[in-house]
């Protein structure tokens, strides 16, 4: 028989009930909430007069609709106001601890939950929001869900779920220098498009994950929903271990031990079959772009961009020439001849503490190019926003010209004040590019934070690596 | 969540792959604290000549007469016909709650993003897959015949044509028999209260770490 997977291997210890049908009753261990997707789960449980079956396995934070300016007073746009202040009504009713707007834990729920322990290697973790998958870096079976199962989880700590196939993609390799966790994850999205990962759970593996730090592999399996993939996950190792000692919600004592054994077991056996297998050559990429409406729309940044009546299939020759009306560009022109009109650096995707660096280090001793409008920097939780204080990061980025924010999910979605103007093009760290995703009529080019730097430089987009 | 009844519909045809759940509902709309009324705001950024705010009057807005949903011949569809990747994007219920408050009972495309699938049986909305070829016939069956309706039945797994000719589906049985019955998923889980709690007792002492830890 066939060894197990790292997928077999959370999915098998979290049934609760195998049915006949195929489906399973699956344990969560944990649920983050935040205030778009959770007001319809309390009412939902609040009409049926239920409660929630476990108060602790549950933490909260206000994300999406929070202002990275001022937070002295109240929020300014109404209706954000109301559903940040539901979330703490629905937080305080109930009993679950919630880091609120003005606490200096707040900040987006991808960021906040392995920074304070409250994810964990070996759970399944969900949350009403598809960038869970980032969870999956530690070795945790995560994916996001919508409301309804939301409101499930609260009232029952369970899923009803079918598994889903197994996909291992393999980066090995050594990356080239100026070449990050989201020039990987791009390269793989342009590779196996955008429904490539639909119905798999994919482990990322080979020597460039292993080689990866732990927020670079948050990165990765943040944006394997963006490969259609529910979920992403890469073996427990050392750094996935260290990376949780002395955090607050993380065991201690004889705890830590019991738990530190059983992590180790996190990973795929040797002789583990996947349904599918895909290999990719690290050395190979090199920094990318992104330059249409889909995350599959993507270059390297020294690449020309395609032609659509080179494409053989009809419905994607059509998306693309759609992508290229609405993003006001042309194929064969390289991104190099783009200006962006503004730089957004944040997201769930890149904005911790090591993106902060990698951007600073760009940042550092240069200016703003007078031809970008604005460029802002958001951390991604009051905690990481402290730490690059503490470095000195604040003071790089703000004598470069980038505007230093309070942290939240900004112009990732543009739910609070923080978007573009139409036609605007955008360098951003964010995850999609979707039409209108961060502003009516806004244009988005995904880049890693070092990429998103040397855009804000130069004027332009250009390979980090010329400015070096 | 009511029954899904067998019924004859209005197809509308969506011409475009990768529809994104920010396109079926973008952002601003999603901090309304209800689960209802997302119904004119559906497809805003392409129904509509402008953008699209939170509680404004839409019957006020200038209308993209080139936008599908606002010809004439389409009017009451209660089908949607789509392609490949439908609903990709973030896991917002809010796009199969605007796609019902319209007036969608069900989707057919070649293929639907997970989340976006899972969410839409939970809401009666059912989404159906069928072939690259046989949702290519439809797309040219509805734009050569003006009012063309199709009847779903979800009972015997089948969509019936104007001719009577069928087109079988697949459908999870579990999914079928909760859209049948219009059941809650919560109610049915919660038989099952003592197996959640045993498991839970036998988790509490391999992996006591899990418990307790947040407060």
């Amino acid at each position: 028989m066939a060894g197990k997977t790292l997928y077999d291997k959370l999915w098998d210890a979290h049934i609760v009930k195998q049915r006949e049908d195929g489906t399973a009753l699956i344990y969560i261990d944990r649920q983050l909430l935040h205030e778009v997707t959770s007001p319809q789960a309390f009412e939902g449980l609040r009409l049926a007069g239920r409660k929630p079956w476990r108060l602790d396995a549950n933490i909260a934070t206000p994300d999406h609709n929070v202002p990275t300016t001022d937070r002295s007073g109240p929020i300014e746009d109404e209706v954000s106001r109301i559903q940040v202040q539901t979330l703490d009504d629905n937080c305080d009713e109930f009993g679950i601890l919630e880091f609120k707007m003005n606490d200096s834990r707040q900040g987006i729920v991808h960021v906040m939950g392995p920074e304070q322990g409250a994810t964990l290697p070996g759970m399944t973790i969900v949350c009403g929001d598809s960038h869970t998958a980032t969870h999956g870096a530690f070795g945790a079976l995560a994916h996001g869900i919508g409301t309804s199962e939301v409101e499930h989880v609260l009232a029952t700590q369970c899923l009803i779920q079918k598994k889903m196939k197994s996909m291992l993609i393999k980066v090995d390799g050594e990356l080239a220098a100026g070449v990050t966790a989201k020039d990987v994850v791009l390269a793989i999205i342009a590779k196996i498009g955008t429904a490539g990962g639909t119905g798999y759970a994919i482990e990322f593996g080979g020597s460039v994950m292993q080689g990866l730090s732990m927020e670079g592999r948050m990165t990765v399996c943040n944006m394997a929903i963006e490969a259609g993939a529910r979920s992403g996950m890469v073996a427990v190792d050392d750094k996935t271990i260290e990376y949780f000692r002395g955090r607050p919600f993380a065991p201690t004592g004889a705890n830590w031990d019991k738990a530190v054994e059983y992590w180790r077991t996190l990973h795929s056996d040797a002789d583990a079959e996947f349904d599918v297998v895909l290999e990719l050559d690290g050395s190979a990429i090199k920094p990318q772009v992104s330059w249409g409406t889909s995350p599959e729309m993507v270059v390297a940044i020294d690449e020309a961009l395609p032609d659509p009546d080179q494409e053989a299939d009809p419905v994607k020759a059509e998306g693309m020439r759609r992508a290229y009306q609405y993003m006001g560009l042309k194929p064969g022109i390289t991104m190099g001849e783009v200006v962006p009109d503004r730089v957004f650096i944040g997201s769930c995707t890149n904005s911790r503490i090591e993106d902060l660096r990698a951007a600073a280090e760009v940042a550092k001793g240069r200016k703003v190019s007078d031809k970008v409008k604005q460029a802002m920097v958001v951390p991604g939780s009051g905690l990481v926003k402290q730490q690059a204080e503490e470095e000195g990061l604040d003071k790089i980025f703000i004598e470069a010209g980038f505007e230093w924010r309070e942290p939240g999910c900004s112009m990732c979605l543009a739910m609070n004040a923080d978007r573009l103007g139409e036609g605007e093009h955008c360098a951003s760290t964010s995850n999609r590019n979707f039409e209108g995703r961060q502003g009516y009529g806004g244009r988005t080019h995904l880049v890693s934070p070092a990429m998103a730097a040397a855009a804000a430089v130069a004027g332009r987009f250009i390979d980090v690596r010329e400015l070096a | 969540m009511e029954k899904f009844v067998k019924f004859d519909g209005i197809v509308a045809p969506l011409d475009r792959a990768n529809v994104d759940t920010d396109l079926i509902i973008p952002k601003q709309f999603l901090k309304s604290i209800k689960r209802t009324g997302f119904g004119p705001n559906l497809f805003d950024e392409l129904r509509y000549l402008d953008e699209g705010q939170p509680g404004q009057d839409c019957s006020q807005r200038p209308l993209n007469p080139e936008f599908v949903l606002n010809k004439p011949r389409y009017k009451g569809a209660s089908v949607l016909l789509a392609r490949r990747n439908f609903g990709c994007g973030s896991s917002r219920e809010h796009a199969p709650w605007a796609l019902t408050d319209f007036g969608f009972k069900t989707v057919l495309a070649p293929s639907f993003a997970d989340i976006f699938f899972n969410n839409s049986f939970k809401n009666g909305l059912l989404p159906i897959v069928l072939s690259e070829e046989t949702i290519d016939e439809l797309f040219r069956a509805v734009e050569a015949n003006e009012g063309y309706q199709l009847t779903v039945d979800l009972a015997s797994q089948q969509i019936i044509k104007p001719d009577g000719s069928t087109i079988a589906f697949e459908v999870d049985p579990f999914r079928k028999h909760c859209l049948l019955e219009g059941l809650d998923d919560i109610g049915l889980t919660l038989q099952d209260a003592e197996l959640i709690k045993e498991y839970e007792a036998k988790r509490r002492e391999t992996a006591p770490w899990l418990f307790d830890a947040i407060k």
